[in-house]
């Protein structure tokens, strides 16, 4: 175990880069911000890489645990610590931040230190909450990381990029406010505790625990999201600039999902498997109606949107499941969604870099002008549809698999997904690419650049090597995905 | 020692004000200077003579002066504290302000503010209800005329005149009920009053008819629904600097008479003054973040927020007896006024930053003003931006650590309800101050010109808006100092 404090250096490193950015930075020194926010990033990605290497896969406890007295007042600690569910989250999210600020290199032009800073600010307050083991400080990282994320959507987004910041903003201000409260009642009903590991050990009656799991519901669903409540998300993406969509797939949308795993499964067990049927109904039309909806959608960046909750859908559905590996094909792919969902809007911002448009009626032909991004897109959109041999299709399978061991109709319903999937991805990538050269725009177009080629490659790798060997991110989690399988199936009630 | 002397000694910081307020009002006669720089400075050279004093006469202990007039604790020297600090801040903002205008450009205006300032700590200090009723008085006449001091503006008349008439009602009001609690118990004094309802010999029908006479009159000071009409109004009417004084200090006070009277005189009588202070929470809580929504003007749009805050505050107080038990309340209590503390501290740089955009014969007052303030000044644009999120709960900034704390002693009590609604209503309330961040960063500038403020407006603007963060960060010291502070007085 590393004396240094790991966990610490991966929140503050990007945040203090971030205002380091802010100070120094001016809008006629573009290049210098840019430069100073890679290296903030690539350090803040650098710091992460001993959580994996001396990461013990098989420890159920969590590891590079730090805690120290923050509010003694109220017994709130500064108190981090990872497993192997949230570790590969940070990797994942440091990951991103680094593709990030690439994407933005020459793209952001309007006040880049603030773009930049915002980013990396917001890169450390997620990682904070991947490995805050404290319900409160979880909760102000959760929060805090709002305001980056509305400045981002409402400063460099489009045209009504008002309008979808303050919606972000509301939605899942008035999800987070109800977890609040529901926190606050396990302080007290726990006697003065904030510590998440002793609420998983501490007994609950099912009254308090149904009321705890719609509280958590609500402040949860809202992020991953789930429908009906997924309204803010096909609002926030289409005005987002394209580094606010990729931290938004990549990274915000999982926030849910890690919290589900984090606080409802072990803090409320049996209204988890009491009201399992809601989660699973709530899933199967996500999977299922949202599929449809996309493939109605005429502007990508919506399509890609509405992809994402379908693919969210399968995320919930495999923790509802209770079984090893429905959640472990969950947590693949959401990390898989991370990369994929991450290329996709980042495709996506290379055609709206060039054409400043998203909507598939304006593209057609694109194949004809630049055919290596054709290449690249087809690849990430095989992906998306969840073909074999991509990241898309491991989670995926995994998780009808083990629906499958738990009801063959859930998993029959479920996997028509393979098929919706396959349709309005491949559909929008045939009137994109192919077709005529549809105007002159198009017909404008040059290909990738070096930097725009070099996103691809790494994303393109990642996307086919999780395909190919899943090995490395299933072997890390197993051990801690058994270990709350098994906490999960002991009823707290007495 | 000469008793009379130990009680001069106890109670000197009002002393020293009161001296040097009269000093200072003879010698500004002779001040050509049309900017009164001595004046201003010997001002806050009181201040802080004050505080010196403050923490030296500090023993930690209840100390009781003038026979049970004047009670000098940790809670009021905390509180005083807090209040000289604000007080000196508030002139440090309001001195450009003051200075471009030559109507406010008098030694009146500085005078007045000790005058006020005094009728504040004597509030903080009062063990008795006239003592009560005389700093009230002290500190109103003061905000009266300082209000009307803008004398050709009929915007500033017109609020003076409607806080002077609203404000001599509620004094009636507060005196009228302190006359039935006198006829009651047969006693002024604050802690006698809670050994003669402890004794049980007093009649409570009457004692109960003049609680809702006093909560009335502390709900007017507060400034609660259906007691707030004046405040919109005043706030959005006072010249700038003068809101600011009437926003942020008074409230310390106001919290400071709220405890002497309720909880150290009325304590026994909880359930009946909590079930009014919970209407008027409610009800501030719902009227203040929904009439701020409709608001163009940002003076009026803090007033409805200062309402909204105002309820907060009070649920803190309604939470702290449960069925009779008062095990909560000392968590409950300190709650509040770690919220009120915060609350200061927002409001007070939130008016900062208005006087530091306006200039002379330009007030800054309209929420369009600050369209497109990250284009004029990033970093003041940010400062702003901090105390909106902040004063809207949300973290790493100190206002959510206000609320924080408010909605733990709310679920403690088991009213699960009741925190839920304040959430909600706080949910509301994010929307307007989401706006102003958004008219900042996402419009485009209606005035390009560049900010003139002085430097050390700009400074101690910085140095507040990091404060903000920075007790967000670490909240931990004030909130025990809060604790602290109350677990010693009451």
């Amino acid at each position: 175990m590393s004396g240094y404090p790991l966990l610490s250096l991966a929140i503050w490193v990007p945040i203090v880069a971030g205002l380091l950015i802010l100070a120094v930075g001016r809008d006629n020194n573009a290049g210098l911000t840019r430069v100073l926010a890679l290296i903030g990033a690539v350090a803040g990605l650098v710091v992460t890489f001993p959580l994996y290497t001396k990461f013990d896969a098989q420890a159920t406890v969590m590891q590079f645990v730090e805690l120290s007295p923050w509010i003694p007042r109220f017994n709130i600690n500064y108190h981090l610590g990872v497993d192997g569910i949230s570790m590969p989250f940070i990797i994942l999210n440091s990951f991103i931040t680094v593709i990030v600020v690439l994407a933005g290199w020459q793209v952001i032009q309007y006040k880049p230190a603030q773009y930049n800073a915002a980013f990396l600010i917001m890169s450390g307050l997620f990682n904070g909450i991947f490995c805050a083991l404290d319900g409160i400080l979880f909760y102000v990282f959760f929060e805090a990381s709002l305001i980056p994320m509305y400045l981002i959507i409402g400063i460099w987004g489009g045209h009504n990029r008002v309008y979808a910041a303050i919606k972000f903003f509301l939605y899942t201000l008035l999800g987070s406010l109800l977890f609040l409260i529901a926190q606050l009642y396990l302080f007290i009903y726990s006697g003065g505790s904030f510590s998440i590991l002793d609420w998983h050990q501490m007994p609950i009656p099912m009254g308090p625990q149904i009321a705890i799991f719609m509280a958590f519901l609500v402040a949860f669903a809202v992020k991953v999201p789930m429908w009906p409540v997924h309204t803010w998300l096909p609002d926030a993406h289409p005005e987002a600039p394209t580094g606010g969509s990729i931290v938004l797939a990549a990274i915000a949308l999982k926030l849910g999902g890690y919290a589900f795993l984090r606080f409802t499964l072990p803090i409320v067990p049996d209204a988890s498997h009491e009201l399992a049927w809601l989660m699973i109904a709530l899933s199967l039309i996500a999977v299922v109606y949202i599929g449809f909806v996309a493939l109605v959608q005429a502007d990508m960046k919506r399509l890609v949107a509405y992809s994402s909750i379908a693919h969210m859908g399968f995320v919930t559905l495999g923790f509802f499941m209770f079984t090893p590996l429905a959640v472990e094909g969950a947590i693949v792919q959401m990390i898989s969604h991370g990369f994929v969902a991450g290329a996709m809007f980042f495709c996506i911002g290379i055609i709206y870099d060039r054409m400043h448009t998203h909507l598939i009626a304006d593209c057609g032909g694109i194949v004809y002008k630049m055919p290596v991004y054709a290449a690249f897109m087809m690849l990430f959109a095989m992906a998306n549809a969840g073909l074999p041999a991509t990241s898309g299709f491991v989670g995926e399978f995994m998780v009808i698999l083990g629906a499958l061991q738990v009801n063959f109709w859930v998993a029959a319903i479920s996997a028509t997904t393979m098929i919706v999937g396959a349709a309005y991805t491949l559909w929008m990538y045939k009137r994109v690419i192919f077709g005529p050269i549809a105007n002159h725009h198009v017909a404008e177009l040059t290909d990738v650049n070096k930097r725009e080629l070099a996103i691809l490659m790494l994303l393109a790798f990642f996307v086919l090597a999780m395909g190919v060997w899943p090995e490395p991110v299933t072997q890390i989690m197993h051990t801690s995905v058994n270990d709350l399988l098994r906490h999960v199936a002991i009823s707290k009630l007495q | 020692m000469n008793p009379y002397v130990l009680d001069l000694i106890t109670a000197s910081p009002e002393v020293l004000v009161l001296l040097m307020g009269c000093l200072i009002l003879l010698f500004d006669l002779c001040v050509k200077d049309p900017s009164r720089t001595a004046t201003f400075v010997l001002t806050q050279l009181t201040f802080i003579g004050a505080a010196v004093l403050t923490l030296f006469t500090s023993t930690g202990e209840v100390v009781y002066a003038f026979n049970g007039l004047y009670v000098d604790d940790l809670m009021g020297d905390l509180l005083k504290l807090v209040l000289y600090l604000t007080v000196i801040v508030t002139l440090f903002y309001a001195r450009p302000y003051v200075l471009q205008r030559p109507d406010l450009r008098r030694g009146e205006f500085y005078l007045l503010v000790l005058f006020a300032t005094l009728g504040m700590m004597v509030m903080i200090s009062a063990n008795h209800l006239l003592t009560i009723y005389l700093g009230i008085e002290l500190l109103s006449l003061s905000v009266y005329a300082l209000v009307a001091m803008n004398r050709d503006s009929v915007a500033s008349t017109e609020a003076a005149m409607k806080y002077f008439v609203l404000g001599a009602l509620a004094s009636g009001l507060l005196l009228y009920g302190m006359s039935m609690v006198y006829g009651a118990t047969g006693t002024l004094t604050i802690p006698e009053i809670s050994d003669a309802l402890v004794s049980n010999a007093s009649n409570p029908t009457v004692l109960i008819f003049g609680l809702v006479f006093l909560v009335s009159g502390i709900a007017f000071k507060l400034g609660v629904v259906p007691f707030h009409m004046w405040v919109p109004d005043v706030y959005q009417g006072s010249p700038t600097a003068i809101t600011m004084l009437i926003g942020g200090a008074p409230k310390l006070a106001a919290f400071a008479i709220t405890m002497r009277l309720l909880v150290s005189g009325l304590l026994l009588l909880a359930p009946d003054w909590q079930g009014m202070l919970l209407i008027l929470a409610v009800l501030s809580l719902a009227i203040g973040n929904l009439a701020a929504i409709p608001q163009t003007n940002i003076k009026r749009m803090l007033a409805y927020s200062t309402i909204s805050h105002m309820g907060f505050v009070l649920l803190g107080i309604v939470v702290g007896v449960v069925g009779g038990d008062a095990r909560f309340a000392l968590n409950a209590y300190s709650s509040s006024m770690f919220y009120v503390v915060a609350y200061v501290m927002m409001s007070v740089a939130a008016f900062g930053v208005i006087i530091l955009l306006s200039r002379a014969g330009f007030e800054a007052d309209r929420i369009d003003d600050f369209k497109g303030l990250n284009k004029r000044s990033p970093w003041f644009a940010a400062v702003m931006m901090m105390i909106m999120f902040s004063m809207a709960g949300v973290p790493f900034f100190v206002g959510f650590f206000a609320k924080f704390s408010i909605l733990q002693a709310v679920v403690a009590s088991g009213q699960i309800g009741l925190a839920i609604y304040a959430v909600l209503m706080s949910l509301i309330g994010a929307f307007y101050y989401l706006r102003i961040v958004k008219i900042m960063y996402f419009d485009e500038p209606l005035d390009e010109s560049p900010i003139t403020a002085p430097t050390d407006l700009r400074v101690l603007l910085s140095i507040n808006g990091v404060a903000i963060a920075l007790f967000g960060l670490f909240p931990q010291t004030i909130m025990s100092l809060c604790a602290f502070s109350l677990l010693r007085s009451l």
